[in-house]
């Protein structure tokens, strides 16, 4: 399957990069790749195997509903290039 | 042409538990200053692991049993993809296609009971806190990651709600089910109990779906009731104007009581949910099930029918009391020693409902936080049997009680407010009253029954309310009478 220009620009928008059209058209190629390889899988016979939600053997790992301690608010922001009033400020997030 | 109105709700609760869904947090922001609840789990840090909190499983499954749902034998959570910086990690995790029960209903009162299909119950977490500030005129947002990772409950209902009464009624009984469960403070104010709309409009008797608008941000069942209203309105002169309706999401703004539409996030629903590969699967094993379904409380519906048949109450006194839980555990704490005669479970219903309640609501107290026991209003209902408080007397020292928390026979004795009954003591303001009061004394000579009540009324301003109205009659009677 070839994804077309406009697919590769939506997921770059859906995903927040910035891509110039060079480079859309380097990963149109390697996602197209990358989603022949599924087309190959997708031929196997699944019709009497249950979906798969995990691929560790583990289940019902939980934990008590306790309180521990968090981290101090000065290493909570420390990577934050812009803070204000003890929160990490943003540019206009539009509602 | 006359429509119909379809609605279906959509209510997000948060969790009363300790710690957040997915990491150890405290849970409880709602006094601490901005992120200090916070770590790496929650701040969405490449590397870590979130585990799921227990006790939120156990409520969730709790209240999807009180609302009939089915539980299956196990149960997933996905990833719900969209960037927004509400959300740390750039997606939230949710319940897609095995959420942990579907098919349920509930009862509502709306023209008699009327069920109500719960299409699914499942978990989540919370997102940050957004606030949205402007500096020399330009817009920036602040991010309080307080919030984000709380345990939420989604509960998706079937469209089978008709009107914006129904959808209101809805959410009373739905709050009240959360409340008697013990699981979430079912807030509406602070947020933590929100409520989305799906509304449309389609004519009467037909059964197709028209598009449906979803409507947001209504912060109190009044603004439920009201932006829907206003939303099916508006969709019904769209239609009679000709118009075509579109699919949208609109936001209810409460000083205009208008519904404006919100312009839908780019590829909104473009989600990509996929498994999320950090948390295991959860087996919910039938035994556990029918553990949980042993320790439900007893629920609103049970609990009004009960107090229909065992205190004789009306149907609409009893629907009153148990809206509320704590409403109506004060009710039966103040009933719980001895026969509740019908008078008595008047006399407390009326407390609580009047007096009582107004001075709850102007102090801005909840019932079970006053300082007013159960046993201490028992007290002075034992005092008012006994005629050693009057009426107006009674009042005054329920508020005094009220805001002091004392005790109704010390406030009685320190305001000497004991109920006047001693035939000599009363007959002595009886012999002024009648003294000074001539025309009234020459109108009930004359026939004129309504003469006496005034002077009863005398005696009882003569002593400031104290008088036992009754021995003041009899003797008003009996030296009129002379
Ligand atoms: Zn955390």
């Amino acid at each position: 399957m070839k994804l077309s220009h406009e697919e590769v620009e939506h997921i770059a928008l859906l995903a927040r990069l910035g891509s110039s059209e060079e480079e859309l058209e380097r990963f149109r190629e390697q996602l197209s790749h990358i989603l022949e390889s599924f087309e190959v899988l997708q031929q196997v016979d699944t019709a009497d195997v249950p979906p798969t939600a995990q691929s560790v053997d583990l289940q019902d790992v939980v934990r008590a509903d306790e309180v521990s301690p968090s981290l101090p608010h000065s290493q909570i922001m420390a990577n934050a290039p812009q803070q204000e009033a003890g929160c990490f400020r943003v540019r206009a997030v539009l509602e | 042409m006359s429509y119909e109105t379809v609605i279906g709700l959509e209510v997000h609760a948060q969790l009363l538990t300790k710690s957040k869904m997915f990491c150890r947090c405290s849970a409880d922001y709602a006094s601490a200053p901005p992120n200090t609840h916070v770590c790496p789990v929650c701040l969405g840090m490449p590397g870590v692991l979130p585990t799921v909190n227990q006790q939120a499983v156990e409520y969730a499954v709790m209240t999807a049993l009180a609302l009939n749902c089915t539980i299956p034998e196990s149960t997933k959570f996905d990833r719900k993809n969209y960037p927004y910086p509400d959300l740390m990690k750039g997606y939230q995790i949710s319940q897609y296609d095995a959420p942990l029960s579907r098919d349920g209903w509930i009862t509502i009162e709306a023209d008699g009971a009327r069920r109500v299909g719960i299409t699914r119950v499942h978990l989540e977490e919370d997102t940050a806190k957004l606030l949205h500030r402007t500096a020399d005129g330009k817009p920036y947002s602040l991010v309080d990651v307080n919030r984000a990772g709380v345990p939420l409950m989604e509960i998706v209902a079937e469209p089978d709600l008709r009107s914006p009464e129904e959808a209101r009624q809805y959410l009373i009984k739905m709050r009240s089910i959360l409340q008697y469960l013990g699981v979430s403070t079912g807030n509406m104010e602070e947020g933590s109990f929100r409520c989305d709309a799906n509304i449309s409009i389609r004519p009467q008797g037909s059964a197709d779906y028209l598009s449906k608008v979803e409507v947001k941000n209504m912060n109190s069942f009044k603004a439920v009731h009201r932006a829907l209203a206003y939303e099916a309105e508006r969709q019904r002169e769209v239609l009679e104007g000709g118009g075509r309706l579109v699919q949208e999401t609109r936001g209810w703004v409460e000083e205009r009581g208008v519904t404006v539409s919100q312009r839908s996030k780019e590829y909104a629903h473009d989600y990509r949910y996929f498994p999320e590969p950090d948390l295991t699967p959860l087996a919910l094993s039938r035994a556990w099930v029918e553990e949980l379904r042993s320790r439900l409380p007893e629920l609103p519906d049970a609990k009004r029918e009960r107090f229909v048949n065992d205190y004789g109450l009306p149907l609409f006194s009893a629907t009153l009391l148990t809206g509320s839980k704590a409403a109506a555990d004060y009710f039966e704490a103040c009933l719980k020693d001895g026969a509740a005669e019908p008078k008595r479970v008047k006399a407390v219903f009326d407390w609580i409902f009047g007096d009582f309640s107004r001075l709850l609501n102007a102090t801005d107290t909840e019932i079970d936080s006053s300082k007013l026991s159960p046993q201490h209003l028992v007290e002075l209902l034992d005092l008012v049997d006994r005629g050693a408080l009057s009426g107006p007397a009674a009042k005054a020292v329920f508020e005094e009680m009220f805001h002091t928390g004392g005790r109704a026979a010390d406030i009685v004795a320190r305001h000497d407010l004991a109920q006047i009954s001693d035939a000599l003591q009363v007959g002595e303001v009886v012999d002024q009253v009648i003294a000074s009061n001539g025309q009234a004394v020459a109108d009930f000579k004359a026939g004129k029954e309504p003469a006496l009540t005034f002077l009863v009324g005398q005696v009882m301003r003569a002593t400031k309310g104290r008088t036992n109205p009754k021995v003041a009659n009899e003797l008003l009677r009996e030296k009129l009478a002379g």
